[in-house]
């Protein structure tokens, strides 16, 4: 008898094993980047309200900030749009954007028309930045720290919870000086 | 109003699986012949609901109906119509409604089939399967539902995974998944026999020719996904062992294991339980790969959106039907007993040896790809585990079984003597070993240790295989379907080690950066660039490149890869070329701008006989198709369910 229950027994414990593994599945839109813990690319793009001027991720060390990779041709970044105005009313962190391979001209326009949730954005024309922060698709979200490291990594439309659960519980409260 | 006609009638067919599942099961436990006689019209009834289900979803993806979250989601006004049909299964939910049109379209072949087999056991086998498809159609209507409306509609859709839009990747979905489909058939079968307290010999017959059938299905199924990754992804690998890859690989590997004791348990009334708990095993472990598919514990390269709560409901039916089918198995295996015995060298042994180390295969598989779940589960770290694991282990238990083979298939049942077979058998093994070498350092210099045993086993398994078709042609007796089939399927296998064999040892691959004109040298092939040109096509732009190559001088081939950017998504994929030349695959794969004048990245492979893998698996898939057509399954089976139904009620309730 016992010979027969013993698939039984080893199914018994795979089961355990899957169940384990769903309560820590990955949330869905969480991909694993391997930026996380690392430097974040360095970047030197022009400015989307002054070409001339020169966006320098130096310019950007010390302090906290939201790198948000965005379009005007992608449709989810209209979704998540009002989510980064509510960021950029918070005022714990400046949202930093990248305007990927984009008309500056409708960039322009579009945060005319939806608001300017964002401190600079700087404008990636060929995509050569976007393919160093290794985005998939936008909109992609990243949070680095004042040390240059990225710390967190969200793809698809920032949303409410994913900004007040996953994103605020990471920075330290108090609101950076010059957001 | 269409997409709520295919909720509709989604819920309908859900109704009628209910019913299918307890008539067929309750029927024959309360002998209630009317129970039992309304099986059928479920059956068919539930195959119409689905099939216009499925119409609807195809029908709003043709006529561009975006207020449908999943059309919006997975299809594009630019999209071409081929692609709009096939991006029905393009995502998660689709594929699922996919998944249940195909069982209840096996349901429907079944209940045809199950004309000629004792009533109550046919109604059993009906009823297990209405305990899948209801599972599946739960599954789909409570937590993936693809008739969905989007409000406000989308202006457009975001357009189908560029990836997916491929002919090989449209077709790929539909026979992977009527393998699949066809285990649970198997698993039906199982489940009846132990319902029914009662299995003989007849019992493997039925179910010989479905399984076999099933198994040809998933062959080719599998080949055509690693012959898609092979030109699509541009990597140039064919097989990867990813976790997706794998779960369609263990139940291949068990579902081999199954084919091959059904046939001992057929001609010899032996390994009986052994082939129930194959049986389950087959359909458990399709089932887990859908698991681990599609609730995100693992992660790869093709999984679908993970979505941790469809992950709770397929755990909790995986329960259901696998715990139920192995407490069946627990309670019922012990009364079965097999009173013939066999001699060591017997057939049986080897068939035996067979199945063992066909499923220590899958079970290496399987630690492998569940290693990183476990790791993870005890919080020992992310583990990743990869060909360097995979493949010794394999091998380990692939190369006795090729070995054991050729031995088998002449060693006679019952009774280990070889006989005469064993000079004609030296005689082959001694051909294949002189063939092995030459090839391996002869053709192709500079051979790895395994190259000359692998090219042997595989030439002798090829050689071995044919002696006894050549022998019955030679005098002149008739050569059934079934040995036939065999004979094909092993020489499929034969081919296919021949090419791993030649492709794992003699690959070249260079990634160059070449100017216009430029040219470099692979594998005694020139490959001159000759530069990059806009493409645009219906949903997409992007770049293709001119590669000319020549041997010696004299031209071989003109290679055009491409890098795509598909608009909506903008994905960026890339669509290598490839062209045979004596026996040997040129892949040339287009990388980056390196500007600076024109100067490009180039990804460039020569494999010898890789085409050769993919050809072998549908000889493979022939063979099985061929045996499993055999007459001696339709003639028999009649008389069989004549007889058996004629002692169908002594053996009832038992």
């Amino acid at each position: 008898m016992s010979r027969f229950l013993l698939p039984l027994a080893v199914f018994a414990l795979l089961v355990a094993v899957l169940a384990m593994g769903i309560r820590h599945a990955p949330e869905k839109g969480v991909i694993p980047s391997p930026l996380i813990g690392r430097p974040a690319p360095q970047f030197a793009l022009p400015d989307l309200a002054d070409a001339a001027h020169i966006v320098d991720s130096h310019s950007l060390a010390g302090h906290w900030y939201l790198f948000n990779v965005w379009g005007t041709w992608c449709v989810e970044c209209r979704a998540e749009h009002d989510t980064l105005l509510e960021v950029r009313k918070a005022g714990v962190v400046p949202l930093v954007g990248l305007d990927w391979k984009d008309n500056d001209s409708d960039a322009r326009e579009w945060l005319e028309q939806l608001g300017d949730p964002y401190q600079v954005v700087a404008v990636d024309h060929n995509g050569r930045a976007a393919i160093d922060w290794g985005v998939y698709g936008a909109p992609e979200t990243f949070l680095v720290n004042p040390q240059g490291i990225v710390v967190y990594k969200y793809v698809g439309p920032l949303t409410h919870d994913v900004w007040t659960h996953d994103i605020l519980p990471l920075v330290p409260g108090h609101p950076v000086a010059g957001s | 109003m269409l997409p709520e006609l295919g909720h509709f009638a989604l819920i309908l067919a859900l109704l009628l699986a209910a019913l299918q599942a307890f008539f067929g099961i309750a029927g024959p436990w309360l002998g209630r012949e009317r129970w039992i006689a309304a099986v059928t019209p479920a059956v068919a009834g539930q195959f119409v609901m689905v099939a216009l289900a499925a119409g609807c979803l195809v029908a709003a993806f043709v006529g561009y109906d975006f207020s449908v979250a999943y059309v919006a989601d997975n299809s594009n006004s630019a999209l071409p119509l081929f692609y709009r049909v096939t991006a029905l299964w393009g995502a998660h939910e689709g594929s699922l409604l996919l998944w249940i049109l195909l069982l209840a379209a096996w349901t429907v072949a079944v209940a045809f089939g199950a004309a000629r087999l004792p009533r109550h056991f046919a109604a059993r086998v009906l009823g297990v399967l209405g305990v899948v498809s209801f599972g599946f159609l739960l599954f789909t209507l409570a937590t993936s539902n693809p008739f969905l409306r989007l409000d406000p509609p989308a202006a457009d859709g975001a357009d189908l995974n560029p990836i997916l839009q491929d002919p090989a990747l449209a077709v790929h979905p539909p026979i992977l998944y009527t393998g699949y489909v066809g285990f649970a058939v198997a698993f039906a079968f199982a489940c009846a026999a132990m319902l029914e307290g009662r299995m003989d010999q007849s019992w493997a017959r039925w179910t010989r020719p479905w399984t076999t059938v099933a198994w040809a299905f998933l062959t080719c199924g599998i080949a055509l996904g690693s012959f898609w990754a092979y030109y699509e992804l541009g990597w140039g690998g064919f097989w990867f062992w990813d976790p997706v890859e794998n779960a369609s690989f263990m139940p291949w590997l068990v579902g081999t294991a199954l084919v091959h004791s059904l046939a001992v348990t057929d001609k010899r009334g032996l390994f009986k339980s052994w082939t129930l708990l194959l049986a389950i095993l087959a359909f458990s472990l399709s089932m887990l790969g859908t698991f681990l598919v599609r609730s995100g514990v693992l992660v790869s390269v093709h999984s679908f959106a993970a979505d941790p709560k469809r992950g709770v409901f397929i755990l909790a039916f995986l329960i259901v039907l696998v715990g139920g089918a192995l407490t069946l198995y627990a309670w019922r295996a012990p009364r079965l007993r097999s009173t013939a015995g066999f001699e060591l060298g017997a057939r049986e042994s080897f068939l035996l040896f067979n199945n063992v180390l066909l499923v220590i295969a899958a079970a290496t598989v399987f630690a492998g790809t569940l290693a990183p779940l476990i790791s993870d589960a005890l919080r020992l770290g992310t583990l990743s585990v990869g060909a360097p694991y995979f493949n010794p282990t394999f091998m380990v238990s692939m190369l006795p079984l090729l070995a054991l083979l050729s031995l088998g298939i002449h060693a006679g049942w019952k009774r280990g003597r070889l006989k005469d077979k064993q000079r004609t058998l030296l005689r082959t093994l001694l051909a294949a070993a002189v063939l092995g070498c030459a090839v391996a350092f002869g053709i192709f210099a500079g051979a790895r240790v395994l190259t000359p045993v692998g090219l042997t086993l595989g030439i002798w398994i090829i050689l071995a295989s044919l002696v006894d078709p050549i022998d019955r042609w030679r005098r002149r007796l008739s050569l059934p379907r079934a040995v036939l089939g065999m004979t094909i399927a092993h020489v499929g296998l034969g081919l296919a080690v021949i090419a791993l064999t030649t492709v794992q040892s003699f690959t070249v691959e260079r990634d160059v950066a070449l100017a216009a004109g430029a040219s470099a040298e692979v594998g005694g092939y020139q490959f001159r660039f000759e530069g990059v040109h806009p493409i645009e096509g219906p949903n997409y732009g992007g770049a293709g490149a001119r590669v000319a190559v020549t041997r010696g001088g004299a031209p071989v081939a003109i290679l055009t890869p491409e890098k795509r950017q598909y608009w909506v998504q903008r994905q960026l994929t890339s669509v290598t070329s490839i062209r045979m030349s004596r026996g040997n695959n040129l892949l040339v794969a287009l990388g980056d701008d390196l500007g600076g004048g024109g100067r490009w990245s180039l990804r460039i492979q020569i494999r010898p006989l890789v085409s050769l893998i993919w050809l072998a698996a549908f000889v493979m898939a022939l063979g099985g198709v061929l045996a499993a057509s055999d007459r001696r399954y339709r003639a028999l089976r009649a008389a069989e369910a004549a007889t058996a139904h004629a002692a169908g009620p002594a053996v009832q309730g038992s």
